[in-house]
């Protein structure tokens, strides 16, 4: 299976790890990773900040990169939504593909490749954040807010790797307040957020706190450093990709 | 109304100088969301209900004009005056009016957003006319001269200490006692007295009837009753998109309204008003004030689903942590931040931008708004029309500029990463960089994703 890999601008630059991870948890499982060389960023941060009207170079290098894949996947919840609600390209065709088959990374390994055991251990307590758009976007777990039957796709994943401690925070589905450039403009607000996020993980003990979303992750780790703790951030990718 | 400025960023800075005051607020909105979440997971069929919501109120939308007609017609016939107000200022005119007509002195007002909406009661007090807000919560933000921060919990900044020196200096209460049981109690005799002399009571209206011509009022508190009942006028303050076109369309929004609001099951009161009583008069003032022009924006018209229970209040993280004074609006959260671009753009454009994204406003909305996917419609609205820092559009337009092209892309990755390491101190500073006010930065790697997908898998 031929699998375009989308490795968001901020993972690419700044969490190079996560990227490797999930190319070498895919080619475990027989997929043909390929990293198009030229792709740069989806385009959310200008489309958040009110400026989707800008993104018009970003789409259409994106729809250029993605356009011959079978699936195209990704270990961010965040940015395959925005591709999966706003890509748009003169070449409307090639955008609705991707729009239709751009996957987050777990959704992929359960959805598509049927994925039921791993070879994963990582012995370790792990408090487990659940990012907003990979899962009121994305459906990649049940709601809190909603009368549903409850279901996490990136808990079932988890839940197969050997020796793992999951800890689920008491409010497990309320937002870190990273937000995009929110993080910039609201400060006060997104730290006190992602504070709050924290002050729970920690009342649990967790070692580590994963996630789908990296962004999430880079903002608790931001205050995390900041307040020298111990606790440390890790893309449920790597966790996958440990053996 | 006395806008404050200042924008939601800045005043949400001064709400979170008191850490332990927002986590107080955050803890105790929280446990109103919790509350509603048991209570809806008791509905099995709660999903479908909210459908039902949704639908009924996207059908009257699109037959507004025909409803409203119908509603005017059976009110009248029903002995109640109709009266149309094209904006605030009507409104209130309207109001003072009647009033004046009847040479009346007190009033009583349960409570209403949209009279808040309106800064009624700043009109009528210029005019010499006392207006006694009777919905406990609001009686005490109005002797505190403040404006409610939630539409639903009017005092919910306040604790209970708070309003222990506001009774105290007003309404000559022991200080320092602090006994809620005692403070209502003060505030119930104070107030019984008001009910007893007023000669005219304004109150809101929760759902019009067209099918009926009659309204509902809902309290928990029986003031608005107490209004109507012991007042020789009784006005009621409506929308236009309160409207519904059935009786029996009630058996929808009356369970869906407190279940979302509270956590109740229904409103202690969910009065129904058909025709005055012998001797009274009623009158209802139907107003637009802008509504109609958010009718005619496909993006955002369904905003006016809203039933006005605050779920999305509740559930917001941003809200619960920033007050709802932050939202400078009669009408703050997610939903206020949605409805008041519309009212008025200039002052209201940092409101959509106070918001993650998270998407948890829409989820809890009992009618279904797309609420989180109007805050963003709205960003690109605003932005159009040029309600943006210019500093935000060079940014953004640098930004487009660099993922444009992959090779700028990449040559703006490495410079930005070495300069990272090499000059720390550049990014490190609390006042050019808000990032890292209260965070580190990212650690940059020696080398990009890209850089190592070339060297080991190409």
């Amino acid at each position: 299976m031929k699998v375009g890999l989308f490795v968001p601008c901020y993972i690419d630059q700044f969490y190079p790890r996560v990227a490797v991870a999930t190319v070498e948890l895919l080619e475990r499982l027989n997929c043909e990773v390929i990293f198009p060389l030229n792709q740069t960023c989806c385009g959310q941060p200008m489309a958040n900040s009110g400026f989707a009207g800008l993104a018009k170079g970003c789409n259409k290098n994106f729809v250029e990169n993605f356009s011959n894949f079978d699936y195209v996947v990704s270990p961010s919840g965040s940015c395959v939504l925005h591709i999966k609600e706003h890509l748009t390209d003169e070449n409307e065709d090639a955008a609705l593909h991707i729009r239709r088959h751009v996957f987050e990374l777990t959704e992929f390994l359960l959805d598509v490749l049927k994925v039921e055991k791993l070879p994963s251990n990582f012995p370790h307590k792990v408090g487990v954040h659940v990012g907003c758009h990979g899962q009121r976007g994305l459906h990649v777990c049940s709601m809190s807010e909603l009368v549903a039957s409850p279901f996490s796709k990136p808990e079932k994943l988890l839940s197969m790797v050997k020796n793992l401690q999951m800890m689920l925070p008491e409010r497990w589905d309320e937002c870190c307040g990273f937000g995009g450039t929110f993080s910039v403009f609201e400060e006060a607000v997104s730290v006190k957020m992602g504070k709050d996020r924290i002050r729970e993980h920690k009342e649990n003990q967790v070692e580590y706190i994963t996630s789908t979303d990296v962004s999430c992750l880079m903002h608790l780790e931001g205050i995390l450093r900041r307040k020298k703790s111990d606790i440390r951030v890790i893309h449920i990718a790597e966790i996958l990709n440990a053996i | 109304m006395e806008h404050n400025k200042r924008n939601h960023s800045a005043l949400s800075a001064i709400f979170n100088e008191d850490e332990k005051r927002v986590d107080w607020h955050d803890e105790t909105l929280w446990f109103v969301r919790s509350k509603r979440d048991r209570a809806v997971h008791n509905v099995p069929e709660w999903e479908q209900l909210r459908e039902y919501g949704s639908e009924i109120k996207n059908h009257t939308l699109s037959n507004l004009d025909q409803y409203l007609i119908e509603f005017e017609k059976k009110a009248r016939s029903n002995g109640i005056h109709i009266h149309w107000a094209e904006d605030a200022k009507e409104h209130n005119e309207i109001i003072s009016e009647i009033i004046r007509n009847n040479q009346v002195k007190h009033v009583v007002k349960s409570k209403s957003m949209l009279t808040e909406e309106c800064d009624l009661n700043s009109y009528l007090t210029s005019q010499g006319i006392e207006v006694i807000d009777t919905d406990l919560g609001e009686y005490i933000v109005q002797l505190r001269k403040e404006h409610p921060s939630h539409i639903v919990l009017p005092a919910i900044h306040l604790k209970r200490e708070d309003v222990s020196n506001t009774f105290h200096s007003h309404l000559h209460t022991e200080k320092g006692n602090n006994n809620p049981q005692y403070l209502a109690e003060a505030a119930r005799q104070h107030m019984r007295r008001k009910f007893i002399f007023s000669e005219l009571a304004i109150t809101g209206v929760n759902f019009a009837v067209a099918e009926t011509g009659g309204f509902v009022v809902c309290t928990n508190e029986g003031n608005a009753d107490m209004g109507a009942h012991a007042a020789g006028i009784h006005i009621a303050c409506m929308g236009i998109e309160k409207i519904i076109p059935k009786a029996e369309h009630l058996g929808v929004f009356l369970r869906l309204l407190t279940r979302s609001a509270t956590g109740q099951p229904i409103t202690v009161y969910s009065s129904h008003f058909h025709k005055p009583r012998n001797g009274q008069q009623m009158h209802v003032v139907i107003v637009d004030n802008g509504r109609t022009r958010q009718l005619g924006r496909p993006d955002f018209r369904n905003s006016l689903k809203c039933i006005r229970c605050g779920a999305c209040f509740n559930t917001c993280p941003v809200y619960r942590r920033s007050g709802g004074h932050s939202y400078h609006s009669a009408v703050a959260g997610p939903i206020g931040a949605i409805l008041n671009p519309n009212i008025n753009m200039q002052e209201n454009a940092d409101l959509p931008f106070a918001s993650t994204l998270c998407g948890s406003c829409s989820n809890v909305c009992p009618v279904k708004i797309d609420i989180h996917d109007q805050l963003w419609k709205w960003r690109q609205a605003l932005t159009k029309k040029g309600h943006v820092s210019s500093g935000k559009r060079l940014g953004m337009k640098m930004m487009s500029f660099v993922v444009s092209y992959p090779s700028i892309y990449r040559v703006a990755g490495r410079t930005g990463r070495w300069i990272m390491r090499y000059f720390p101190s550049l990014l490190a500073n609390k006042t050019i960089n808000s990032w890292y006010k209260q965070r580190e930065m990212p650690v940059p790697p020696r080398q990009s994703f890209r850089t190592w997908y070339f060297k080991n898998k190409k």
